[in-house]
């Protein structure tokens, strides 16, 4: 009998580690005699923590284990032998839709090895696609990567075997091979659980590629703020170390290879290739002017090739399987799986991997079993700050670079923000330009000083103080943002707002014309009333910075619209449902 | 994280091991996170003697450490207190859980209470995008908080850390 038990951020956020010790307490005061494993993230975060009670013949997965129901799945199903049924997620016979409708690639071993134990990995076909690489022609490994149809996953999908072949022809072997893995996209966390889950998916894909170029070092780029991945990774580092999957002369090829972890110090420009390089180098990360590419002149002025964790994690499966198994998922020139973090609104929060062509109805819907409390769906946001938010008329859009491109939004590293009809679209904007405002690195003049100008514009429609020309200006600025920055991020940061006057503009005059907001959330928009609910408890009024509500106790409250400053916290605080919102 | 709460506190002996291990170039980063291990913080003084034993020019450290949100140049409180401004805590409501800590401690995001006790700061996503709203005070995540359970979490902390002074 053995219990596994998931231990990513969002596992030990929800209590995991609570779990853990209650368990290996159990162990040692001779209560229980089974084998604890850790493991990464499964990808069904909203079931979190998440206990596995593996035996010879079955497995069992139970969701929302905290300590108690822990005890009684020791109680009654590892003494008792009979299932906790109400706890039980799905079992080895009997599976969950989420698990069913996804196609596993990337994720393959997430939530399944124990992530700090490279035996693990090497009984699930590890380093045998390395190996494989290593008896072939550099030139065969491109091809291989070219047939496949492998894009980079980072956003752009710029196809992978290109960058590979530019940085292969470059001379010299003073080569570099960079993992992006500064994952900053605000809605997006598939990275973190590929590093925290099957670090050594990443190290593998890398190899690969070292020797595919000619290159000699490996340098992951990742998020301080992800400090669980960081030890996994040096971990996994260390091992493959040990087993002589990274060094000298590797397996008696002739080939070294060495990987280090560099950690980035918070700046979403850096997931720009040019910028990454320039903090890498101990710089500002300030992007650099493409041509020439990084493949010609990268990390201290040599050929190097960036390509992001899933990209390179899609690399190992490629090499088993084939490239010809890997191009018949997909659809068109978008082979292949994409991973999405799905949260928002959404009932089944969590991480995803599809075949790319499904569309997003399925992947909301089926999968992510629709949302929150069954309210209306309105968008979904995909792409980040770089991205849009794409409305339920276009659900059936199948999930391919292309199709998304066509809608205004883009692919985008994964981030999945499904929004129901609480969400206002003219905030989201203004959530979305901020963000890019505040991480506009100041180099381009159209990206520092436009984003604020369209951002103040958004803010004085929020306000209500907007006017109908404000929106000329939007568009206006929105194409000089895009067409007069150097990167990705300003090219892209006008997204948000084009794409929501584009499907949401009633929305948007609304604010200006009616000066209502619909969803209730822009404040200032709103009026707020005291209704026959109340039961006169002066809570509100003891609550209201401007002293603008009057009543005596136990009598109905009144609220003084001409000094009201709206803040809503006479509605917040209510106990009695009194405060109507319209 | 250290006590020194007035720059002449600033033990500079203590940077030698780490511009010792950062010699070559381009390791201004890994200099400056570790300096901020060290102190809690970026001291003027510190990133002064950085500049004076290193091939950096006080400018470029500046530039350095004001480019990234990493870097701090003022000490935190006892718990800092870490926002999740993610797109999924967003839409979840995590402007009114931090109006409320706001409005409990008295201090914007980016400030430390006079009792130096908190710290509270805007962050990017944490990645617990399914617990939404977030926040995390120091390594411990409290996901899927109201406005109401957020301030009790945070009186919590302020009523442990009388008792720890009792």
């Amino acid at each position: 009998m053995k219990i596994r038990v998931g231990l990513g951020s969002c596992g030990i956020a929800a209590g995991g580690n609570k779990v853990l010790s209650l368990l290996s307490e159990m162990n040692e005061n001779k209560e229980i005699d089974v084998e604890v494993e850790v493991t990464g993230c499964i990808g069904m975060c909203f079931y979190e923590p998440i206990v596995d009670v593996i035996s010879d013949d079955s497995t069992t997965t139970y969701g929302f284990v905290d300590e108690e129901m822990m005890k009684r799945i020791v109680s009654e199903h590892i003494n008792g032998g009979l299932i906790v049924k109400e706890a039980v997620i799905y079992t080895n016979t009997k599976r969950d839709n989420y698990e069913l409708a996804q196609t596993k690639i990337v994720l393959r071993n997430c939530g399944i090895i124990n992530p700090e134990r490279i035996e693990d990995y090497l009984e699930v076909s590890g380093y045998v696609a390395f190996e494989k690489a290593l008896s072939m022609e550099q030139t065969k490994l491109t091809e291989e990567i070219k047939e496949s149809g492998l894009r980079g996953r980072g956003g752009a999908g710029f196809p992978t075997w290109y960058k590979w072949e530019a940085a292969r022809k470059q001379a010299g072997n003073e080569k570099y091979v960079v993992c992006n893995a500064d994952e900053g996209d605000p809605g997006a966390f598939m990275d973190r659980s590929i590093l925290e889950g099957d670090p050594h998916s990443l190290l593998e894909g890398m190899m690969i590629c070292g020797y595919a170029i000619g290159a000699k070092e490996g340098i992951i780029y990742v998020r301080a703020e992800y400090p669980l991945a960081i030890k996994r990774l040096e971990l996994a580092i260390r091992e493959a170390k040990e087993k002589g999957y990274l060094g000298e002369n590797i397996l008696a090829s002739g080939f070294d290879f060495e990987i280090r972890i560099k950690k980035g110090a918070g700046a979403f420009v850096c997931g720009e290739e040019t910028a990454l390089i320039e903090s890498l180098e101990g710089k500002r990360g300030m992007p650099r002017l493409k041509p020439p590419f990084p493949a010609e002149v990268g990390y201290w002025n040599k050929p190097t090739n960036i390509n992001n964790v899933e990209t390179f994690a899609n690399v190992p499966w490629i090499m088993n399987n084939g490239a010809k198994t890997y191009s018949s998922i997909g659809l068109g020139k978008s082979t292949g799986t994409k991973v999405f973090a799905l949260s928002g609104k959404i009932k089944n929060g969590g991480l995803v991997e599809i075949p790319m062509g499904m569309t997003l109805r399925e992947i909301i819907f089926d999968i992510g079993g629709g949302i929150k409390e069954d309210k209306e769906f309105k968008a979904v946001q995909l792409g980040g700050p770089s991205g849009g938010c794409i409305p339920k008329e276009l659900l059936d859009t199948p999930v391919t670079y292309e199709h998304i491109s066509e809608t205004g939004a883009i692919m985008g590293s994964g981030g999945m923000v499904v929004m129901d009809v609480g969400t206002c679209m003219v905030d989201v904007a203004k959530f979305f330009l901020d963000f890019t405002c505040k991480e506009s690195c100041g180099k381009c003049v159209y990206c520092r000083v436009g984003t604020k100008r369209m951002l103040e514009i958004l803010e004085k429609i929020s306000s209500g103080n907007g006017v109908m020309s404000d929106l000329d200006e939007l568009e206006e600025l929105a194409v000089n943002v895009r067409d007069g920055s150097l990167c990705g991020l300003g090219q892209s940061a006008p997204n948000p707002v084009i794409t929501g006057l584009k499907y949401f503009k009633d929305e948007y005059i609304a604010h200006i014309r009616d000066k209502t907001c619909e969803a209730k959330v822009c404040t200032e928009l709103l009026n707020y009333k005291i209704n026959d609910n109340c039961t006169g408890c002066t809570l509100c009024a003891r609550n209201c910075p401007t002293e603008c509500i009057e009543g005596q106790r136990k009598e109905k409250h009144i609220i003084d619209q001409s000094k009201c400053i709206k803040c809503g916290n006479c509605f917040n605080v209510c106990n009695f449902d009194a405060v109507d919102v319209y | 994280m250290c006590d020194c709460k007035t720059e002449k506190g600033v033990n500079l002996d203590l940077l030698n091991p780490v511009l010792d291990k950062y010699q070559e170039q381009g390791g201004l980063i890994n200099i400056l996170q570790e300096t901020q291990d060290i102190f809690g913080y970026l001291p003027k003084f510190a990133m002064e003697y950085i500049a004076s034993k290193s091939n950096n020019k006080l400018a470029t450290i500046y530039g350095v450490a004001t480019f990234y949100t990493q870097f701090r140049l003022n000490p935190i409180g006892k718990h800092l207190i870490m926002q999740c401004q993610g797109t999924a805590c967003h839409v979840n409501g995590s402007k009114d859980v931090s109006r409320a800590i706001q409005d409990e401690l008295g201090i914007s995001p980016g400030e430390t209470t006079e009792d130096m006790l908190f710290t509270l700061e805007d962050v990017a996503c944490l990645g617990c995008c399914s617990l939404a709203p977030v926040i995390m005070i120091d390594d411990d995540t409290y996901g899927n908080l109201s406005p109401k359970e957020a301030v009790k979490i945070v009186r919590e902390y302020r009523k442990r850390g009388d008792q720890d002074e009792n």
